[in-house]
């Protein structure tokens, strides 16, 4: 076919051995930090959990299971439990509003979209503490919030709203929004819009575009978002702590009562190892998950080379 | 060939303060490969984007096999749309994009594989249906599109420049599949480009357009060779324009008297009455180019004495200009035969031009400001490489 074949150019060769060397000794600075500073101290916290807690509230001598089968006790799963739930409840509110938002934000004209992210980052500027402690002024009896819902028959008059699993919800929802909002607006914001044009040409509704072609396509935004709101969420305490009462206590407040108050570190440390390990078991998947997406793009980009002309 | 499948009713539509498109009314038969064709701006991506439903024309109605089609989402319609950038889904491979309408449709699994696998012959995309489509050159994407949009069976196939983000070979390459597709499936094609040359070896029909407005509809031939306008004489191919008065009429033929020029002899098509106006669109490969007078005694031939101002040599032909008076005239000679003893005509040689009364054209309508589409830079013998420089960005993205 081709008369006069150009001779291609070699390919590069593999990194040499050299190559790998200077790579491990670049990485080592920032591997030993990781070692000394991030897994020694996770790892010692695994370890306290199996040994005996003192009356003083220090960590005893000798090893002991007691601590991991005291988790069995009948009061954990409830704990564990509504942590997973009020965090899985939040990711999932979160993400269902961002990405309408994410949409629009998209959509919009760049100089007011410019302002809307503004908007939306706004609440980065006041201290966290004060925004949790806003939400309390909110949700208090007596406050127009209250007496609207009240009026509405919602709630009874004298029903809280503050000191709920519901106020927890809330609160996270409002506090990570953002963290939602973000990721997946970049996403879309890279989304070619001519495919929801397309897929409505064949025949697709627009809210099935939507969900066939657009939420596909930003679905690595989505995961972000997910994971961004997920992670902090299983480690609420401040929110659980202001807003929360006894009733929707989490995790994190569970591990702050044993330190502080009953002075009990390896049962601490023992809820601190089931927290760290269900994130990382969700950081795994995450990660096994953008690798796969990497290699199929890497697995296509050799294709990409040989492009035009070089069909038959 | 002579039934309506679609009709464009007086559409018309602006975006803000632009009118982009100005009471359009066409008539597209049954089965033919009918061409939208104008410069960038000119409305025919606005049109096209009318018929497929993504834009609600201001005004007029669109009329599909004797349905309303004006007040339908794209969904509803049927026709099917193969997009400029192809926009192929990208979480989809190649068989699952083609198979997008008929999932949608929710026809059965069987039905799906077969009728994708017909596509996939159709396109020759066979071997390709597994892959992702960033791993897919840009023809074969272009493939892709197509069988995409075939898939479902559509009326009317609109192509919006499907061609125009390949280069040049592969252009052509695909031109020729693309009217082999065309050949195969019977299916009526909308086309819309901004490349005469696409425009004119592929379309039964070219309906040329600016500024919104329908200038000419014809066959290929029929816009090439009678013009009907200055835009159109200019915009496809390349021409000579000259404005005289009919000095005298006898029967078919009339003589012109062109000021700073020559009295040329025309045929007389419009019935023009002396003392009347004439414009005049001479194409530069009617005219021919001697070194030599004429041989005296030809019949209906003008013969006018000029000199060369520029040679530019292009392979399949040699384009002059040459002045004569106060005009000066592009003139294309084909290169026949070679002879490399022939004395080749060059810058300053004083030369004859001879061309047929029936060659030059009368325009009905002439526009100053459409010289300006003759000076553009020159790339050589139209419909070879007389594109323009690429696609400039459309109205109404």
């Amino acid at each position: 076919m081709n008369r006069f074949p150009s001779p291609r150019p070699p390919l590069p060769a593999p990194a040499p051995a050299a190559g790998r060397k200077a790579e491990w000794l670049l990485t080592l600075p920032s591997l030993a930090w990781l070692l000394a500073f991030l897994l020694a101290p996770t790892l010692l916290v695994f370890a306290f959990a199996f040994r005996r807690a003192t009356p003083y509230g220090d960590i005893g001598d000798g090893w002991t299971l007691d601590t991991i089968i005291h988790l069995a006790s009948p009061n954990y799963p409830a704990v564990v439990w509504r942590t997973i739930y009020l965090s899985a409840a939040a990711t999932c509110l979160c993400l269902a509003l961002a990405v309408p938002v994410g949409y629009c934000l998209a959509r919009l004209a760049p100089r007011w979209r410019q302002l809307a992210i503004l908007a939306v980052t706004a609440p980065f500027w006041i201290n966290f503490l004060i925004r949790v402690f806003a939400w309390k002024s909110i949700l208090a009896i007596g406050r127009p919030l209250h007496s609207l819902l009240a009026r509405l028959g919602a709630i009874e008059p004298n029903q809280p709203l503050l000191y709920t699993g519901w106020a927890v919800l809330l609160v996270m929802i409002y506090t990570h929004l953002p963290f939602a909002i973000l990721p997946i607006y970049a996403a879309a914001e890279k989304f070619d819009f001519n495919l929801l044009e397309a897929a409505r040409d064949l025949g697709s509704s627009a809210a099935g575009a939507f969900r066939r072609v657009f939420l596909p396509g930003i679905s690595r935004g989505l995961l972000t978002a997910g994971i961004m709101v997920a992670v902090p969420c299983l480690g609420s305490y401040v929110i659980p702590d202001l807003v929360g009462g006894t009733r929707s206590e989490m995790l994190g407040n569970k591990i702050a009562q044993y330190v502080y108050l009953e002075r009990n570190l390896p049962r601490a440390s023992a809820l601190s190892a089931i927290l760290t390990l269900t994130v990382v078991a969700l950081l795994l998947g995450f990660l096994r998950w953008s690798d796969n997406r990497l290699r199929q793009r890497l697995d296509a980009a050799p294709a990409r080379a040989d492009r035009e002309g070089g069909r038959p | 060939m002579t039934d309506t499948l679609l009709r464009f009713a007086g559409v018309s539509h602006s975006f803000g303060s632009v009118l982009a498109v100005d009471e359009v009314s066409l008539a597209i038969r049954r089965g033919e490969v009918f061409s939208l064709l104008g410069p960038s701006g000119c409305g025919k991506t606005t049109l096209l984007r009318i018929c497929a439903g993504f834009q609600r024309p201001d005004r007029g109605r669109i009329i599909l096999d004797g349905a309303d089609l004006t007040d339908l989402p794209p969904e509803k319609r049927q026709v099917n749309t193969v997009f400029q950038n192809y926009a192929l889904f990208p979480h989809l491979n190649v068989f699952d994009n083609i198979a997008f309408g008929l999932r949608i449709a929710r026809r059965p699994e069987a039905e799906v594989r077969r009728e994708v696998g017909r596509m996939l012959e159709l396109t020759d995309m066979g071997e390709h249906a597994g892959k992702r489509v960033e791993a897919i050159s840009g023809g074969q994407k272009q493939r892709v599109a197509i069988a995409r949009a075939l898939i479902n069976r559509p009326l009317v196939l609109l192509l919006d420049e499907p061609l125009a983000a390949l280069d040049l070979k592969l252009r052509q390459r695909m031109l020729v599949e693309l009217d082999s597709i065309h050949d195969e499936v019977g299916i009526t094609f909308l086309y819309v480009t901004h490349d005469q040359g696409e425009a004119m070896s592929i379309s039964d029909t070219i309906a040329v357009m600016n500024r919104g407005r329908v200038e000419q509809i014809g066959s290929p031939a029929e816009i090439y060779e009678a013009p009907q306008s200055s835009f159109v004489a200019a915009f496809i191919g390349d021409t000579n324009f000259f404005d005289g008065a009919v000095r005298e009429a006898d029967g078919d033929y009339c003589r012109v008297a062109i000021e700073g020029f020559a009295d040329v002899l025309l045929f007389n098509d419009k019935k023009v009455r002396p003392g009347g106006a004439v414009h005049l669109s001479l194409r530069p490969e009617k005219l021919l180019i001697l070194q030599e007078p004429p041989p005296a005694g030809e019949e209906r031939r003008n013969t006018v004495r000029g000199i060369v101002e520029e040679v530019v040599y292009l392979g399949a032909a040699t384009k002059y200009w040459v002045r004569v008076g106060e005009y000066r005239l592009a003139v294309y000679r084909q290169h026949r035969r070679f002879l490399l003893d022939e004395k080749p005509i060059k810058w300053g040689d004083s030369v004859w031009l001879n061309w047929h009364a029936d060659d030059g054209y009368m325009l009905e309508r002439y526009s100053e400001a459409d010289e300006e589409l003759l000076s553009l830079p020159d790339t050589g013998f139209e419909a070879e490489a007389g594109s323009p420089p690429g696609p400039a960005p459309e109205e109404g993205k």
